[in-house]
């Protein structure tokens, strides 16, 4: 089973437009989509949802008002900066402790540091994950709760479930679709994949994004390769794309020239390779070719 | 006044807006980068950074001579950061606490659990924020986090720190809408959100409309590339309300000179006005921010 993740650095550079495609060509496959931030992939393939699961991935501190003696260690504590204390009017001293959730990380420091047990942490729901059945096979997602945390061990639950299904059906290949940046989600995605593939634009804003995330691929010790997208808008940028990945030994898997077409394809929620049959997807199934063979 | 430019879907023009408003405001202007994981404005900005700084934040290590491999401080990472190998004679296994610096959010959860205080900490490097001049505004913050570093949350809080409340400041964010993207909205005076006319971009529009709302920020909406797919966007903004501030159609030219790093209000400078108008409506909607 080929575990092959598909990565940008920048984002908005054709990852999930790709993914979709790869879905729609590979045979005997599952598919996830790792970018549980925004995701997108579900769009392109319709899912029809087979089970859907509460995702507890984070704790949020709380403070029990009575037994708190307002000695404010706590406050000291949180390296997060998610406790303050409010005042009494005039200077009348520590009305209470607050907690504020939108900066509380739930590590549970002022847990182990409150002198009189005053502090617990409460589980709570940070998402959802779901299986569900496309016409490309199964397919694996999740959606981040707004402004949640953890999103690096979402992506690990949904890729050891997407690991399972795999076993279980025989798959040869898992398809992720990763998420931009190079931050935890990231490197939770290309944790155990066999080949990340960096998709890449000829804008220096590209150039200088994909240079980040191969630093990142390399530091795990993940072989990858490279897709430059919509090369056509700057050639002269497409060169120095391939000039670098040679030096750094990065196979180029191919080069897809920019078309108006590809928004529409988004539009219509149909994968390119099926919504037209031009150079953009010839191109798209000779780096399937390219970057499917071996493992 | 602190004006936050983000966007939920990445690649929607984020940069190109928030250096471009930049330039057309100019002046005592301070442009912070706060997509720490990929900054990009430097490239549009062409600053002159005189200044570096390292970040740092504390990474916890075992004295192993106090060590009693009780387990208590790994069962306190919620991170599952920490793991302690009991000594067995019989096993012949020396006893040792493993710490997975990757997954370490540096909470000191674990020093403080610990009874015999055998942890302590070191501080490691998790990236850098570098500053400057550049031509056009006042000054230049960036932050970049190490690549190989999971957490990008601190870096954006140093990059924010510069933020100068009683003069005007343009941040870029990341895209998103978890943590990086939270620290780089949070108390700020405005959103802009930039998105495109597709069902990716409505889709990623609409968590991060969701997001300001959690945050209580005042937002609008800018349509980049505004023709290239359907009308639902706009639907979605009158339904909920927002503003669209700006509409800006597909030009091949604009695509171009971005590749190159050419900020659009250089390439296409009848843009710079319609920033300036932006940012008078900001100013009217949240009755605040110095004359422009």
């Amino acid at each position: 089973m080929k575990k092959i993740l598909v990565i940008s650095g920048k984002g908005g550079t054709g990852k999930t437009v790709l993914t979709a495609s790869f879905a729609a060509i590979a045979k005997k496959k599952i598919m996830v989509d790792c970018d549980v931030d925004a995701a997108n992939l579900y769009l392109l393939l319709n899912p029809r949802i087979r089970k859907t699961e509460a995702f507890m991935g984070g704790n949020e501190a709380e403070i029990n008002q009575e037994r708190c003696i307002k000695c404010g260690k706590c406050i000291s504590i949180c390296r997060f900066e998610a406790i303050r204390a409010v005042y009494k009017p005039g200077n009348g001293g520590i009305e209470s402790i607050v907690i504020d959730p939108l900066s509380c990380e739930g590590c549970g420091a002022c847990v182990y540091g409150c002198p009189v047990g005053a502090i617990d942490l409460e589980e709570k729901e940070s998402g959802k994950w779901f299986i569900s059945d496309t016409s490309y096979g199964t397919f694996v997602f999740a959606k981040l709760g707004i402004a949640a945390e953890n999103s690096g061990r979402l992506v690990s639950k949904i890729k050891e479930e997407a690991d399972k299904l795999g076993k279980k059906e025989k798959a040869d290949y898992i398809i992720i679709d990763g998420p931009p940046g190079i931050g935890c989600p990231v490197i939770s995605s290309l944790s155990g994949v066999d080949i990340a593939l960096v998709v890449t634009e000829p804008t220096l804003s590209g150039m200088s994004d994909m240079d980040r995330v191969i630093k990142v691929a390399e530091h795990f010790g993940i072989e990858t390769k490279a897709v430059i997208n919509k090369y056509d808008i700057n050639t002269e940028n497409s060169k120095k794309i391939e000039k670098i990945c040679g030096e750094k030994g990065i196979e180029v898997a191919g080069r897809i020239p920019f078309s108006e077409k590809v928004p529409k394809s988004v539009v219509e929620g149909i994968p390119y390779v099926e919504f037209s049959k031009d150079e953009v997807s010839e191109r798209i199934n000779e780096i399937w070719e390219v970057i499917s063979k071996g493992g | 006044m602190v004006i936050t430019v983000a966007s939920g879907k990445g690649g929607t023009g984020k940069t190109l807006v928030s250096t471009s408003l930049a330039l057309s405001l100019g002046g005592d202007l301070h442009f912070l980068d706060c997509d720490v994981e990929e900054p990009n404005g430097y490239i549009f900005l062409k600053p002159e950074i005189n200044k570096t700084e390292k970040i740092y934040l504390p990474k916890p290590k075992i004295d192993i001579g106090k060590c009693t491999f009780c387990g208590k401080c790994s069962s306190a990472c919620v991170y599952n950061a920490i793991a302690v190998i009991k000594p067995s004679e019989e096993k012949k296994v020396r006893g040792s606490v493993l710490f997975f610096y990757e997954l370490c959010h540096s909470c000191g959860a674990c020093s403080l659990a610990c009874p015999e205080k055998a942890i302590y900490e070191e501080p490691a490097e998790k990236g850098e924020t570098e500053t400057g001049i550049a031509k056009g505004i006042s000054t230049f913050v960036q932050g970049r986090l190490k690549p190989g570093e999971a957490n990008p949350v601190p870096v954006v809080k140093a990059v924010k720190k510069n933020v100068k409340e009683d003069s005007l400041n343009v941040i870029d964010a990341s895209p998103g809408t978890s943590c990086p993207v939270v620290q780089a909205v949070k108390g700020v005076d405005f959103c802009i959100l930039v998105t495109e006319p597709t069902p990716f971009g409505l889709n990623d529009l609409t968590l991060a409309v969701e997001m300001n709302k959690k945050l209580g920020i005042p937002m609008g909406v800018i349509i980049n590339r505004s023709d290239i797919g359907d009308r639902k966007v706009e639907k979605y903004c009158k339904k909920e309300n927002i503003p669209v501030l700006l509409s800006i159609p597909f030009k091949r030219e604009i695509a171009v000179a971005y590749s190159k790093g050419i900020p659009m209000v250089e390439s296409f400078p009848e843009y710079s006005e319609k920033f300036k108008k932006i940012y008078k409506k900001i100013c009217s909607i949240v009755k605040k921010g110095p004359e422009r």
